[in-house]
């Protein structure tokens, strides 16, 4: 009997290791979808970075901007900006779907993550043949 | 040597302040609102200069020009600029925070992002501010068709 006890309790231990109660971030969708939030946050950020610079050419020749924006018109960087894309769509949505978490109800934070990546597959659907086509006729 | 895990929801062992602004509560505030408005104007963004017409293939100094002579996109561009890099600098402050192990680590990187905000910020500003469309002694053919009436 004390063997069964001790094995009762280590299955115990290990169900409660695998379902966490009480957070929203340890674990399945919670947790990928902050996972994926940070990962597209700081590629956005960096992107932003770059970007600001490369559109202050502007100000300082148009031969100068066209020369660097025409880098954004090669095969390679309109894969890059449907990856960039597909990034910031993901942000907003699951952007929202953090403020929808906070200030209405958190207990449809799952399905509201399926809810985000629907919308992320009708976006980009809508998005990357376009984008794609643009980039690659010209 | 034995350390002490404090029992889960227990307060702050550090007393909270009861006196001052609480800027982490404004912080967090500042990342929803701001989010909620730079939804609406990147993807805006995105569809004049990505979807409309031929995309990213009809960019050029003169595609530029032509929306930043107009202040409803000089507006938009500045308030994009603005809420982007602050929302983009606390996120990536909040990363640094989780992050980076020592005091040291967190003040160089937090200082480093906050001077790429704030120059960015400036130039960004500066160069929406004072463009000009139709700069002197430039080939007619780069510049937006309407400076041939000046």
């Amino acid at each position: 009997m004390p063997q069964n006890s001790a094995e009762t309790l280590t299955a115990k231990r290990k169900t409660a290791s695998r379902r966490p109660a009480g957070t929203l971030y340890r674990g399945r969708e919670g947790m990928w979808s902050w996972v994926l939030h940070r990962i597209t946050g700081v590629a956005i950020f960096f992107f932003l970075l770059v970007h600001i610079l490369d559109t202050a050419l502007v100000r300082v020749s148009p031969e100068a901007y066209n020369a660097v924006i025409s880098q954004y018109q090669t095969p390679l960087m309109g894969l890059g900006e449907t990856a960039l894309v597909a990034a910031i769509v993901f942000h907003a949505f699951n952007g929202l779907r953090i403020i929808a978490i906070d200030f209405w109800n958190a207990k449809y934070q799952r399905v509201l993550f399926y809810v985000v990546i629907g919308l992320w597959v009708i976006t980009m659907i809508g998005f990357a043949p376009r984008h794609l086509i643009n980039v690659f006729s010209h | 040597m034995t350390s002490t895990i404090a029992a889960p929801r227990s307060p702050y062992a550090r007393a909270p302040r009861k006196n001052g602004v609480n800027w982490e509560k404004w912080g967090w505030i500042y990342m929803r609102v701001s989010g909620v408005v730079l939804v609406v104007l990147i993807f805006g963004h995105l569809f004049v200069n990505l979807l409309v017409g031929e995309g990213v293939s009809a960019l050029d100094f003169a595609f530029v020009a032509g929306k930043l002579s107009n202040p409803f996109w000089q507006w938009w561009d500045v308030s994009m600029l603005w809420l982007a890099l602050i929302h983009g600098g606390n996120g990536m402050r909040t990363l640094v925070n989780d992050y980076a192990t020592t005091r040291v680590a967190r003040g160089i990187l937090k200082s480093a992002i906050l001077v790429a905000v704030v120059v960015l910020i400036v130039l960004g500003t500066l160069v929406v501010f004072t463009f000009d469309a139709c700069p002197a002694g430039q080939p007619a053919d780069l510049l937006p068709t309407f400076c041939q009436a000046l």
